[in-house]
């Protein structure tokens, strides 16, 4: 029990405070209905102050045709997301949906993203997915100082970039606004399952919902076998180095390649698997900062005023893994790495599913059970 | 009128280095940082954010704030309390985002 003997009770409990928890959380509270999210705090590994703030589009789903839609749900979903957290808060998350452009170097390069991008449309079937291959000569008509070994790009019109740390305090300042109670700088003590009836012990506090979502990040994995989920997510760190700032250069994101409405330009992207080491390696950063140069020369000639590394959330197959449990109904994981992307259909369509107490049929090729196929014979 | 005053004025009076602040000689202490100079000239802005355009002087004195970015010898956004003066050095203000030559060819 709490220090006064009494157990709160409210209609939803959210666990992990980062952009995939709030987005979330913000989403149920926004529903209408009374809830508590329980933070860690920026104690956590938070991938959600280390990630790129893209709302990238063009290359998820390959092969998994739920994803793409996910995916371009969550984008059409984030102008209204954007504007309603501005309106609410007053806090402009400097969304920008122009479209995106990943660039190639080389033909090999070109060739692949090609294959790449028409299988994406074959996929999508009547749900259509609208793409360019863009040449060298046509790119460099937008793209000043693109370097001669850009042999051209991959071009959709749903891809955009937004300040992520922006979006994480609108989120936070949304719920609270909504009503919502966050309980922050705690990790859960205890928990005890029962269908439709989950009890938490969390510092001095002791509260109990009839619905509970696991969006822990790397802590999933742990929590959710303690509800009967599975959630078998591993960190793989990314790098990032940032420039000094300058005049706006690029109209659009381009993919591993951005500049913030603030001016400085990001360079990414890396992926290494070193467990929970948050630290960085020349090596990295060197090679992040060559492809950049080899892409735009001018880059160059700009200090790298920060660099930092996060850890993303991973599942094995790299694709969000969403559930429910079968053992105890009311109990829901949602794991991914893309918590700004997705941020429009966590908040405005997983929401109102768990709200509404079950999943929708779209999430189920998402169930972590598409990893317990046994290992079949050669 | 600049609010800084130096603390004393340095033992055995070093040689001064001459430099220049937005189009003004000023006298400087050898071994004294960029920004030193920025506060010696009595200005009291050395650059306009690139976001809000506000001014901005020196602040921490310690390559953290980024407050005292400033063009030195012609290269923008230079932390000028991390550069150290030297005889002839031209520090000017830094007005907004730096301008980039997107033009340099590839090596």
């Amino acid at each position: 029990m709490g220090q006064n003997g009494e157990m709160k009770q409210h209609d939803a409990i959210v666990i992990g405070g980062g952009l995939v928890g709030a987005a979330i959380a913000y989403g149920l509270a926004r529903e209408g209905l009374d809830t508590a999210l329980i933070d860690e705090g920026d104690v956590a590994f938070r991938a959600s102050r280390g990630n790129f703030g893209l709302v990238w589009v063009q290359s998820k789903g390959v092969g998994a045709p739920h994803y793409q839609r996910w995916t371009r749900l969550s984008a059409a979903e984030w102008p209204k997301l954007a504007a309603e957290l501005g309106q609410r808060t007053g806090v402009a998350v400097g969304l920008e949906q122009p479209g995106g452009v990943q660039l190639c170097l080389g033909d090999e390069e070109f060739a692949g993203r090609q294959a790449m991008m028409e299988q994406m449309r074959t996929e999508a079937g009547n749900f259509g997915f609208e793409y360019r291959m863009l040449s060298h000569d046509e790119l460099a008509e937008t793209l000043p100082g693109l370097g001669p070994e850009v042999t051209g790009g991959s071009w959709t019109p749903y891809d955009g970039h937004v300040n992520s740390l922006y979006l994480l305090h609108a989120l936070h300042k949304g719920f609270v606004e909504r009503g919502g109670t966050y309980l922050p700088n705690r990790t859960v003590d205890y928990a005890a399952a029962q269908p439709h009836d989950f009890r938490l012990g969390s510092g001095a506090d002791e509260i109990a919902a009839p619905r509970i979502v696991l969006a822990a990040g790397l802590g999933n994995a742990a929590l959710a076998p303690l509800f009967g989920l599975s959630a078998p997510v591993r960190p793989q760190r990314g790098q990032i180095l940032v420039t000094e700032r300058s005049e706006r250069i690029w109209p659009i994101p381009l993919g591993s390649l951005r500049q913030t409405l603030e001016g400085s330009i990001m360079l990414g992207s890396s992926e290494e698997e070193v467990g929970f080491d948050t630290g960085q390696r020349p090596e990295v950063m060197q090679a992040i900062a060559a492809r950049a140069v080899r892409t735009f020369p001018w880059l160059a000639e700009l200090q790298i005023v920060r660099a930092w590394s996060a850890l993303r959330v991973m599942p094995p197959d790299g694709k969000p893994i969403y559930d429910e449990s079968e053992k105890f109904p009311g109990a829901f994981t949602a794991n991914c790495h893309s918590g700004v992307t997705l941020a429009g259909a966590h908040a405005n369509a997983f929401a109102p599913m768990v709200a509404a107490g079950a999943l929708d049929p779209m999430m189920l090729p998402f169930s972590a059970r598409r990893f317990d196929i046994p290992q079949a014979a050669e | 009128m600049s609010l800084f005053r130096k603390v004393s004025e340095p033992a055995a009076a070093k040689a001064g280095v001459i430099v220049t602040v937005e189009g003004r000689d000023v006298p400087v202490p050898e071994g004294a940082s960029a920004a030193a100079a920025v506060l010696l000239a009595g200005s009291d802005a050395i650059r306009e954010t690139g976001v809000s355009g506000a001014p901005r002087a020196p602040y921490c004195m310690m390559g953290v704030c980024f407050d005292c970015l400033a063009e030195i010898d012609g290269i923008p956004n230079r932390q000028s309390c991390m550069v150290t003066v030297a005889p002839g050095m031209v520090i000017r203000r830094q007005h907004g985002k730096r301008t980039v030559d997107t033009a340099v060819a590839a090596e």
